[in-house]
């Protein structure tokens, strides 16, 4: 209990008398370090989000951020954290200082002390020359720092990232995640985000929770789940034309073989260690290996272990979502 | 619960950056803040100019009506009658609208339009603000609910306050003339009931949009009870004429007491009696609706 910031026990929210979003879901989240929540589309990762931040209530469950409890201390949650949402809210109409300027008047924030904030996170996410400009004007990635900077406006101890880097491009990624990870830094401030992108969480988060139909399937930190897979992948070709299955099975620390068309696909603990032995076992009887490769599991591959679902058709759909969201920007900017 | 939130700002914190923020959208917006002073000249150019009940009865319009009429009922008419009818259709007038032309009643009743017509976007903002996500990033901050709402209320009857001192200056401009009892603190008495009838409208509105996620459902619902409310009133009107089920519909509509008390402080010889229960009726109507509205919010703005 000590050190963790978020806790969270048996959270469950349910839509229309019968649709589980959230479903019994137990976690922690610790002092300082970036947590990242992953799962498909639908999983119920901004379900979770929302009761986080006291937008939702919940349905059963309990948790608490900071102590305070989200159904009975929203106002103290609410005054305590930090929320970047998926959509772009600023106010297309404000320029970028003055949506900055009333999200601080939404924590009540003295104006002299407001307007010093928030020249200095103007500043740091490199808003300063924008600042008087309207937001209609701005681009995503523009946008989305600006999001950032109002998400930071009253010191949160907790910020909530909900897809931080949706619908941005590569490069202007790349410059989000420098901000988060300056801002762990610098601050010691605790993230939660939620993402699609396995490569973020990879790069970002200190622990990993996958999320798929409202439950949890796994916790923990990137390095610990790609373990879990059982090592590193294999892949082998052999000149002669025999089934050598049973003798790479033999070399320490192989745990599975497959033999596709001549081709082997070998899972294994240490693999960069293990690969020379497999050779030294086929070349002792006399077989000669044509080709080898060695792939370390990546997060895609431990989604896919734990959700049965590839990666990429979520993100279609999640890419479709943005590109609506912009559409009726327009649609509202006329 | 008071205990537990003392870490809390204070439970009105953020209403004038979020009222504020309603008006700089209009008057930061040029075209949208000149088309907010055009309207109503062109409203009182159309229905004011366009609808002289008063010449009906003038010498000129009598004599043009005696041309068409057949001989023997012309010659069982008086002599003089077409000046007798010019005399008469002042207190004709007088009578009927309590003011000696129309244009002074009808203005009056442009002003209590315009605040309709106001608080009506109150409610679509609110629309756009869920849709657009703004809604969901205030309701992360300790902004209290009730204030979210209320906002956008302040905002509508500061619009429409300063509409109606618009439209009063440009109908004196086009001839409004004021009542015999007539003096500047009455002006505050305008402000006043203004800004309760707005608060009552807009808090309707906001109850009515409150849970909507799409534009097309309140628009057509808006559009459906705005202008009833304005006919069934005495607005344009006096209710007298009207057939007893509407002058029933007439008797309960706020907007019939906000335009009475409007002409009791501009152009009436005022009555001090009906004016208080003008005021009061109006005032109830919008801590009711208010009320509604504020509890809606508590119960929709989470889910």
């Amino acid at each position: 209990m000590s050190d963790d910031v978020i806790n969270v026990e048996g959270l469950t929210k349910v839509f229309n008398k019968h649709l589980a979003a959230v479903d019994h879901v137990n976690f922690s989240v610790k002092q300082g370090e970036i947590f990242g929540f992953l799962g498909p589309n639908g999983a119920g990762k901004t379900t979770t989000i929302n009761m986080l931040i006291t937008v939702l209530k919940p349905t059963e469950g309990k948790a608490s951020v900071l102590g305070f409890d989200i159904a009975r201390q929203d106002c103290n949650v609410r005054n305590v954290i930090g929320v970047v949402p998926q959509e772009y809210t600023a106010d297309e109409d404000l320029t970028g200082l003055e949506n900055v300027l009333l999200c601080a008047d939404m924590y009540g924030i003295p104006r002299d002390a407001a307007k010093e904030r928030a020249m200095d996170l103007l500043k740091l996410v490199e808003l300063t020359d924008f600042k008087d400009k309207r937001v209609q004007t701005y681009s995503g990635g523009m946008r989305r720092r600006l999001e950032l900077a109002c998400g930071l406006i009253n010191r949160p101890k907790v910020l909530f990232l909900d897809e931080p880097t949706l619908g941005l491009d590569v490069q202007t990624r790349a410059a989000t995640w420098d901000y988060i990870r300056k801002l762990k830094k610098e601050y010691g401030m605790t993230l939660f985000m939620t993402t699609h992108y396995l490569e973020e969480a990879d790069a970002l988060c200190d622990r990993v929770a996958i999320i798929d139909h409202g439950k949890i399937v796994v916790v923990g930190t990137p390095e610990e789940l790609k373990h879990s897979l059982g090592g590193d992948v294999i892949t082998l070709s052999i000149k002669e034309n025999a089934d050598v299955s049973e003798l790479i099975r033999t070399v320490e620390h192989v745990k599975d073989i497959k033999n596709e068309d001549g081709s082997y696909r070998i899972k294994a603990e240490y693999g960069e260690v293990t690969a020379p032995f497999i050779i030294e076992a086929l070349r002792r009887k006399g077989y000669t290996v044509t080709k080898l490769s060695l792939t370390e599991p990546t997060l895609n591959e431990v989604y896919l272990e734990y959700t049965g679902k590839s990666m990429r058709d979520a993100e279609e759909s999640r890419e479709a979502f943005a590109a609506q969201r912009i559409t009726m920007r327009r649609a509202r900017g006329g | 619960m008071s205990k537990l939130n003392e870490h809390c700002p204070s439970r009105l914190h953020g209403i004038w950056a979020l009222t504020n923020r309603e008006l700089k959208k209009w008057y930061k917006a040029p075209v949208i803040f000149l088309l907010s002073i055009i309207q109503p000249i062109i409203w009182m150019g159309l229905f004011g100019r366009a609808m002289n009940i008063g010449a009906i009865f003038s010498g000129s319009n009598t004599q043009d009506v005696i041309a068409q009429l057949p001989p023997e009922i012309v010659r069982t008419l008086p002599p003089n009658f077409s000046a007798i009818m010019q005399n008469f259709s002042a207190f004709v007038m007088k009578g009927t609208f309590g003011a000696s032309d129309y244009f002074s009643y009808m203005s009056v009743g442009i002003i209590a339009f315009m605040a309709l017509f106001t608080t009506m976007f109150s409610g679509m903002s609110i629309v756009w603000d869920r849709r657009l996500g703004f809604l969901n990033k205030v309701l992360s901050t300790p902004v209290s609910r009730a204030v979210i709402v209320f906002s956008k209320v302040l905002s509508a009857a500061l619009r429409s306050m300063f509409q109606a001192g618009l439209v009063l200056v440009i109908a004196l401009a086009f001839g409004l003339q004021f009542g015999p009892s007539f003096n500047l603190i009455n002006i505050l008495g305008v402000f006043a009931i203004i800004f309760l009838i707005c608060v009552g409208l807009s808090s309707l509105f906001i109850a009515i949009t409150i849970r909507s996620t799409r534009m097309e459902t309140p628009m057509a619902v808006v559009n459906l009870i705005n202008l009833p409310l304005m006919f069934a009133s005495n607005a344009f009107f006096p209710t007298k004429f009207m057939p007893d089920w509407l002058q029933t519909v007439a008797k309960f509509n706020p907007l019939t007491y906000t335009t009475d008390a409007l002409r009791q402080l501009l152009i009436f010889n005022t009555d001090y009696a009906q004016l208080a229960w003008d005021f009061t009726y109006v005032g109830i109507f919008a801590v009711i609706v208010a009320t509604i509205g504020i509890i809606l919010s508590w119960r929709f703005l989470s889910k």
